[in-house]
């Protein structure tokens, strides 16, 4: 049994897809220890980890990236999503548009938004709209806070922190504020032409928010989470 | 367990979707919970294809109407305008703001109809056995998660509008009929690609080696 492989992959698997033998997989699972073995997300294809923690490894079979080194990932995801908690309440409290056209100006918040779709009946939109660049977000920052701060101050992981990653972790796709913002600018050349509009604070601080956002993910190392949110010892 | 085992599957092991904690569980179990992160266990997504095929279909059905019903409708002075999605982009490419029309075009038609695409290809592919470019299909599958979100463009655009241009007797936009549909396809394409299960493609062609 033979994958048509590509040689110029980087990992360690390129030159023999591991094939595991039932006796390593046995001692994997002679207790809740660090893993050394993996299984690809995408193929199922099972991959020793490397030694060195400091390398990316890709799936031999089909490329996912099984795992990424995330240097100093607690302290940096903590601080970012505190900067993108920051940058929230500053997005979602003042106005990000305001049209003048003659004597009228007409300011619109998210929120305004969202309150007028609701306005016009049409509530499903709405409440999709709310989900996906209001509370999705909101509780994604939250559920971070809760899990890192602890493992921060160097206590044990807050109650439930496991499940609430786990949530954090599966609203994700969720979460479109990058969306918005493009939507933000599309609606922006498109009044262009009927009014004045003028950009507000939100506007950049939205932008921003995105930037914080995408990095605090990034930075994130779900393998040293889970291995410390594990309370199985 | 086969002799020369690859995969998680062949070891009797599961990997956890959410932890990707690799648990021993015979597989005759059913609803077991992952010890380390409380997420149900399966081998693979239950029923992928079947809830695929579903949801899939529900989305072909909703985007005919999200074409043909108006997504905006402005009155301005007086005059009444409803504008499709299509209709909407033709009116930026004769204006001249052709950046827009691409992104509307690309976001709101171009999408979500390769995305349809990709997925009822994947599935025909598992379904049918195909041994085809198993890397690049796997790779496809991860473009069609990564792309459907900005399908939202539109809605997230009428949504300033409508709380935007409300100039009384001058002119004011509501949202058409078409938003809702629009945003049901949306939703529709990220729960079928989030339940087709990749691992599928590599499964039919381990076992028919």
């Amino acid at each position: 049994m033979t994958f048509p492989r590509d040689p110029e992959l980087p990992q360690a698997a390129a030159n023999d897809v591991p094939r595991l033998d039932s006796a390593t997989v046995a001692t994997e699972f002679s207790g809740p220890s660090r893993q050394t073995i993996a299984a690809c997300p995408d193929c199922d294809l099972l991959n020793s980890l490397p030694e060195n923690p400091h390398v990316t490894m890709l799936c031999g079979r089909c490329g996912a990236v099984l795992y990424r080194h995330h240097p100093n990932s607690i302290d940096r995801s903590l601080s970012l999503t505190l900067a993108a908690l920051v940058l929230f309440l500053l997005s979602n409290s003042f106005p990000f548009l305001a049209m003048k056209s003659g004597g009228l100006v007409q300011e619109t918040t998210l929120l305004t938004g969202i309150r007028e779709l609701w306005k016009q009946e049409l509530q499903g939109l709405a409440i999709l709209v709310m989900l996906t660049c209001v509370l999705v977000p909101l509780a994604q920052m939250l559920g971070l806070l809760y899990i890192l701060l602890p493992l921060k101050l160097g206590l044990r992981p807050a109650f439930g922190a496991a499940r609430v990653f786990r949530l954090v972790q599966e609203v994700a796709p969720w979460g479109m504020m990058e969306v918005f913002m493009m939507g933000i600018l599309v609606a922006l050349v498109k009044l262009g032409h009927m009014a004045t509009i003028v950009p507000g604070i939100s506007v950049f601080s939205f932008g921003a928010l995105i930037f914080v956002m995408a990095a605090a993910f990034s930075c994130l190392d779900p393998q040293l989470l889970w291995d410390r949110l594990d309370l199985r010892r | 367990m086969k002799e020369n085992a690859t995969t998680a599957y062949q070891h009797g092991l599961v990997n956890c979707h959410d932890c990707h904690l690799l648990i021993k569980i015979p597989h005759a179990h059913a609803d077991l919970l992952c010890p380390r992160c409380g997420a149900h266990l399966h081998p693979r997504k239950p029923n992928s294809l079947a809830r695929t095929w579903a949801l899939v279909c529900a989305a072909i059905i909703l985007y005919i109407p999200a074409n043909v019903l108006p997504m905006t409708i402005t009155t301005a002075l007086g005059t009444k305008q409803a504008d499709t999605i299509i209709s909407g982009v033709i009116y930026f490419m004769q204006s001249g703001s052709w950046e827009i029309a691409l992104v509307i075009f690309i976001a709101s038609v171009l999408v979500p109809f390769v995305k349809l695409c990709i997925l009822i290809f994947l599935v025909l592919s598992v379904r049918f056995r195909s041994a085809w470019r198993p890397k690049d299909r796997t790779t496809l599958y991860r473009l069609t998660e990564l792309v459907g979100r900005w399908s939202m463009v539109d809605i997230y655009v009428v949504t300033i509008l409508v709380a935007l241009v409300k100039l009384g007797a001058i002119a004011t936009i509501e949202a058409g009929p078409a938003a809702v549909y629009f945003a049901s396809v949306v939703v529709m394409t990220m729960f079928a690609a989030e339940s087709f299960d990749p691992r599928l493609i590599w499964d039919v062609i381990e076992e028919d080696i």
